[in-house]
């Protein structure tokens, strides 16, 4: 199907590139559908972008690649409801708010988003753990991000 | 609003599967038990709101934002 996107313009989105928030997000529970999409091809930037609503995307970062002690469990109900099988099948994601400096920009680590890969449910999970905030600092080391991907 | 009075270990119920009990008063902190099914989410009323802020303010986000960023770390 074609969609439009935010930050791609108008594209072609298979059957099998679809992901399901069958809560939608906190915030914008009817967005059920999302498709992920590359922001550029070297760019650590994943696109989270809404089926329905063309100008509505989330910025996406893999967190590990920022904050190396970042962990958390994900809570069995989420398990349950995402049907993860294999640890393997999760792909872990911050949601980013781009401000106008590198070093205001924020990743939100309390609540990541959560893919299952194997059947493309996603949800995103509130954790209850006090050492993650909704605005985390993820460009503080400016050197060596580069080279991570 | 409901407004019902309770005393330690009394409860309430919503529906037929929601059960909330008061188990501790120390001055101000009041401790609640809640008994839900799986499938519902609980949260402290200011965390989720927070998440719903953050994300609003993050789908804000601009073509030309994300690419100036794009650009200072790849420096």
């Amino acid at each position: 199907m074609k969609i439009v996107t935010k930050y791609h313009g108008e594209i072609e989105v298979n059957a099998n590139e679809v992901i399901t928030f069958q809560k939608g997000i906190p915030g914008f529970q009817e967005e059920n559908e999302f498709t992920l999409l590359p922001f550029a091809d070297d760019s650590p930037f994943q696109i989270l972008q809404s089926l329905k609503t063309g100008t509505l995307a989330f910025v996406l970062v893999n967190p590990f690649l920022f904050i190396s002690n970042y962990e958390f469990d994900i809570p069995n109900q989420v398990i349950e409801n995402l049907e993860i099988k294999e640890q393997s099948d999760v792909v872990v994601f911050s949601v980013i708010t781009i401000k106008e400096s590198f070093e205001e920009t924020t990743g939100n680590l309390q609540a990541p988003i959560i893919i299952n890969g194997k059947n493309r449910r996603g949800e995103q999970i509130i954790l209850n753990d006090n050492r993650y905030t909704t605005r985390h600092t993820l460009f503080k080391q400016q050197t060596s991000i580069g080279q991570e991907g | 609003m409901l407004v019902l009075t309770r005393k330690v270990n009394e409860s309430i119920k919503i529906g037929d599967d929601i059960e909330l009990t008061v188990l501790e008063i120390d001055g101000e902190q009041i401790k609640l038990g809640i008994k839900a099914p799986k499938h519902i989410d609980i949260h402290r009323k200011e965390i989720y709101l927070a998440i719903q802020e953050e994300n609003s303010k993050a789908s804000e986000g601009t073509v030309d934002l994300l690419k100036k960023l794009s650009n200072q770390i790849k420096k």
